[in-house]
């Protein structure tokens, strides 16, 4: 098996089919990422399964030549529950985007998170429905206007990272559709992780949204508007002359400003651990949103909990234990029988 | 239990000979109501006659005692000859508070046994029951009352016990079942040993003897002044146990898993009357069997099938409600082309309706109440134990034409009960499952010529990774397509396919007769009320026949013609008349229609005065 793997590259990912999205969308430099990705994970081509629901961003399978899923619209965690809990041993990926993930899948969304299935979970999080060509989602800003909000949406919006950490999730992650390095290594971690990986990837809708990243995808700006997460380091962002720290006390986040060459911890800045267990340290960091605060970018939180479909693997291995493989001819005599003679 | 022979000593009251009995043991939930029913089964199965059960639970969980909400029911109907109903009328009843005789009265046929408990029969009963004054006194001109203080005879028994009275109280149930089994000549063995094996110390003992006490009281009270002797039946030579349609429907599912030797993934969301079929097949994790409780209807059958695309059986249980919700992701598997089976066991009503009671209304639902057009077979079990070989077929098609198949059982199906032959597990059919491993002209949309279907190619095999999803897809190659013709072409490739299947049903057997001037036509739950009232009918001398359909869709190919072979269609079904509309859509036969929907199964007297008014005999 080593060999054939050690082979596989980039082109052996991409199916022959053309792929559709506008030009510029976002969801093109997921694509090349995630097909960069993939040789490197150690995983039979044939073993990969990529599940989708509804919108341009579940369109995703049918450019990845594995094996692949386009179901209905915000279900697609349902459908992969069941191809993951009929098979462990498979990779099962779920690309699902804002509105598929969170409004109408919402509730499968919640489960998929709370069971801990070993799933990883891609959320492309445009703040807009793309297909249906530019409705509000759950994760819209309040007052943007769209053809179904003439007059400025009224909802309040959603932090999926902050979602998914309610539902009790294990691992939460953020990244940036044109961050490739960043990106590469979220898929990495969130593949490695055993259980449900969420990763909510900002995405640009160039047709319906443009410009919603704008300053956390440029990387001009992104220093100052990334606060890039790693485990054991202090929470600090900025370019040279404009360093500052997070200070995350009794979950209310302060900034506080660094001069270049100052000792972050000393100064109090809040020392990243996506180890925690309690999720309020995380859900704190999720919340962060700008003008005041940068936008966290990184895996917020991984910590370990069996999964459910290894769980259910060994609920039937004890039982067959206990009582040896199920028989047929005996489980239909089970109870009261009787005999009529011929 | 092993069979054997009557009870203990003879009786030295004359004893009558009867061909057919119909018992009903009526009471509060907590009387053990249901134990009793199913332990007098148990040694009526033993003394060799043939016999149908009914239980009519409360349909609130824990209703206040002695009220009319809180009555449970278990009717059993018991013979010398066939039997396929638990009967239209009880002839005795047993109730053991005034609530049960008011909940059951009307079903007991005129000059039948009322037995009561006369130490519930007090004020505060009666007015929680909701009569104004004791009605006994006014029964007996109509029925045989009798009196029986059960619960006094009961602590009687048990004075030199130390049990506390409400302990002491829980054994009644037992004196009335011994009473009914020297009634009606039953053996005690077997319930006497349950009871050494279920219970311990003192209530092993108070079961015990009170049974035994009720039993004697039988025999010396003057109140019983003859018992019954329900001579055996010609029955077939074999096995059986008694089983109901629900716990059937989850053997056959876990017998399917055996016979394709594939392990079975279900997603179900807890429904009544189907829940007990997830509770079933929760126990049989050393089957492999993989139960998944989801979130939602939409999500147990999302899960069912993504676990067929991974190369499992896939399966979902439901009733009407949910039945609903699963609708889009069955046009999923319609159009993906997969293997899903999905189970509904119907209940009456729109909506919530009446969730415990029974109807077959979700017909044109399961044909046509999906969007746009998307055929899928729709079979239909007839009995309790066919549940069990209609889910082994089930499987067997979906997985040889590789589409979704729904399977509509019913609340009185579920619940009711008949002794069943079990069937010889070497013989069961055995279908082996052909996954696609050659990547050599593999194309996901690639027909099988004989049955149109495409390859099963599962995640894990190498060189087959391919794409499949709700978008249209070119035929063969499986690419998203938008070209007109395609899209037609696909439209009725999926309805061939569907049709096909036909070729593999068995032609459809007239039960009476194989023509003449009536032909009653049923499915599903109805089997035993239709071929019940037909015999009646014949008997009667009129010229009357029935055939049962277990598959809807597609119909068996011979139906046509025998419809044509009798003068006179009449469908007889629980709804309003929708499998008459499909059979004078699709025969042009002026099918004529015997409905009901009153949250009831037929009574075969309805059936029988339905083919009397259509014969003219009236
Ligand atoms: C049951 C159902 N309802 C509605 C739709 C229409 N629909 C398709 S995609 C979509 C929204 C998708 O938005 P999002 O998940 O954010 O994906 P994006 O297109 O932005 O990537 C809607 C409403 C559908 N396909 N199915
Ligand atoms: S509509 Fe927006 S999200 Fe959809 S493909 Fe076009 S740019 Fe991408
Ligand atoms: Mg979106």
């Amino acid at each position: 098996m080593a060999e054939p793997l050690a082979k596989l590259t980039k082109k052996d990912f991409e199916s022959d089919q053309e792929v559709r999205w506008c030009p510029g969308c976002g969801d093109y430099s997921v694509l090349a990422n995630v097909q960069r990705v993939m040789p490197e994970l150690g995983v039979p081509r044939e073993n990969f399964v990529f599940v989708s629901g509804i919108g341009c961003s579940s369109r995703f399978p049918y450019y990845m030549n594995t094996y692949g899923f386009h179901t209905i619209h915000g279900r697609a965690p349902a459908f992969a529950t069941g191809i993951k809990l009929a098979r462990p041993e498979l990779s099962v990926w779920v690309i699902t985007g804002d509105g598929d993930g969170l409004s109408i899948g919402g509730n499968h969304m919640l489960h998929v998170i709370r069971r801990n299935v070993d799933l990883q979970i891609l959320l492309f999080n445009n703040r807009i429905y793309g297909l249906t060509k530019g409705q509000y989602s759950p994760t819209s800003r309040v007052g943007m206007r769209n053809k179904s909000t003439p007059m400025g949406v009224i909802d309040y919006p959603i932090e999926p990272s902050a979602f998914a950490l309610g539902a009790g999730a294990t691992f939460v992650a953020r990244t940036v559709d044109v961050d490739a390095p960043g990106l590469q290594e979220v898929l990495r971690r969130a593949h490695d992780h055993r259980g449900a990986a969420f990763v909510e990837i900002l995405q640009n809708c160039p047709v319906y949204n443009d410009g919603e990243w704008a300053a956390i995808e440029d990387k001009k700006t992104r220093v100052d508007t990334a606060l890039r997460l790693e485990h054991g380091q202090p929470l600090v962002y900025g370019a040279k002359g404009q360093r500052r720290g997070i200070r995350i006390e009794h979950g209310v986040p302060t900034v506080v400003p660094l001069r270049d060459d100052e000792d972050p911890i000393a100064a109090g800045v809040t020392v990243h651990d996506e180890r925690a267990q309690s999720p309020a340290y995380h859900f704190a960091l999720a919340t962060l949103a700008p003008p005041e605060f940068p936008i966290p970018v990184g895996v917020l939180r991984a910590i370990e909990r069996p999964t459910y479909e290894r769980m259910l693997q060994s609920q039937i291995e004890s039982a067959v234990e206990a009582r040896g493989p199920g028989k047929l001819d005996k489980l239909l005599r089970s109870g009261d029988t009787w005999t009529v003679e011929g | 239990m092993s069979s054997s022979q009557g009870p203990a000593g003879p009786s030295p009251k004359k004893s009558q000979r009867v061909e057919r009995v119909a018992i009903r043991f009526a009471g509060d939930s907590g009387d053990g109501v249901q134990l009793t029913g199913t332990k007098f089964t148990e040694s009526t199965a033993l003394a060799g006659n043939d016999l149908s059960t009914l239980p009519d639970f409360p349909a609130e969980i824990r209703a206040p005692a002695g009220t009319l909400a809180g009555v449970s029911g278990y009717q059993i109907h018991f013979a010398s000859a066939d039997i396929r109903t638990p009967a239209d009328q009880a002839d005795v009843l047993v109730a053991f508070n005034p609530a049960a005789l008011r909940a059951c009265l009307a079903d007991v046929r005129a000059g039948g046994m009322v037995i009561v408990n006369s130490d519930a029969f007090t004020d505060k009963n009666f007015e929680r029951a909701g009569y104004t004054e004791d009605p006994l006194p006014a029964l007996h001109e109509r029925y045989r009352v009798v009196e029986v203080p059960v619960t006094r005879l009961t602590f009687e028994a048990l004075k030199d016990l130390s049990l506390s009275q409400r302990e002491a109280g829980r054994s009644k149930n037992f004196f009335a079942l011994g009473l009914l089994y020297w009634l009606y000549g039953r053996p005690l063995e077997a319930t006497l040993e349950w009871i050494g094996s279920r219970f311990e110390g003192e209530i092993r003992e108070a079961n015990r003897r009170v049974l035994m006490a009720g039993y004697h009281f039988g025999e010396t009270s003057e109140l019983f002044p003859v018992s019954f002797e329900v001579p055996r039946a010609k029955i077939e030579p074999g096995t059986y146990r008694n089983i109901t349609g629900n716990t059937a429907l989850a053997y056959g599912c876990v017998a399917a898993s055996v016979c394709m030797d594939r392990p079975l993934v279900v997603g179900a969301y807890p429904i009544t009357p189907a829940s007990d079929v997830l509770h079933e097949l929760a126990k049989h994790r050393s089957f492999g069997v993989k139960t998944f409780q989801a979130e939602d209807e939409i999500a147990a059958v999302s899960a069912a099938v993504g676990a067929s695309f991974a190369g499992m059986l896939g399966l979902t249980v439901t009733s009407g409600p949910g039945f609903l919700l699963k609708q889009e992701a069955i046009n999923l598997a319609v159009v993906a082309e997969l293997p899903l089976v999905i189970v509904d066991v119907q209940r009456a009503g729109p909506s919530t309706g009446l969730p415990t009671k029974e109807e077959q209304a979700d017909l044109l639902c399961a044909l046509h109440g999906r969007s746009s057009d998307s055929p899928l077979p729709v079979l239909a079990a007839a009995t309790p134990s066919d549940c069990f070989s209609i889910m082994i077929e089930a499987f067997a098609m979906a997985v040889k034409y590789m589409t979704p198949v729904v399977v509509l059982s019913d609340s009185y199906l579920a619940n009711s009960a008949e002794p069943w032959r079990l069937p010889d597990v070497a013989e069961l059919p055995r279908q082996q499952i052909r996954f696609r491993t050659d990547p050599d002209g593999f194309f996901p949309y690639v027909r099988d010529d004989e049955t149109l279907a495409r390859p099963w190619a599962i995640p894990g095999t190498p060189g087959l990774e391919h794409r499949i999803g709700g978008l249209e897809k070119q035929d063969g190659k499986g690419n998203v397509s938008y070209l007109p013709e395609n899209h037609q072409r696909m439209t009725d490739l999926r309805h061939a396919k569907i049709a096909r299947i036909a070729q593999d049903l068995p032609p459809v057997e007239c039960h009476g007769a194989d023509a003449g001037k009536l032909l009653i036509v049923g499915w599903g739950g109805t089997h035993g009320a239709i071929t019940s009232a037909v015999d009646e009918a014949r008997a009667a001398g009129h010229d009357v026949a029935s055939v049962h359909l277990r598959h809807l869709n597609p119909l068996p190919p011979n139906l046509g013609e025998v419809l044509r072979r009798f003068e006179r269609v009449m469908v007889a079904e629980l709804n309003t008349g929708q499998l008459s509309r499909l059979l004078r859509a699709e025969f042009l036969v002026d099918a004529q229609s015997l409905t009901k929907v009153q949250g009831q199964p037929f009574k075969v007297s309805e059936v029988r005065s339905g083919i009397d008014r259509l014969l003219g005999v009236a």
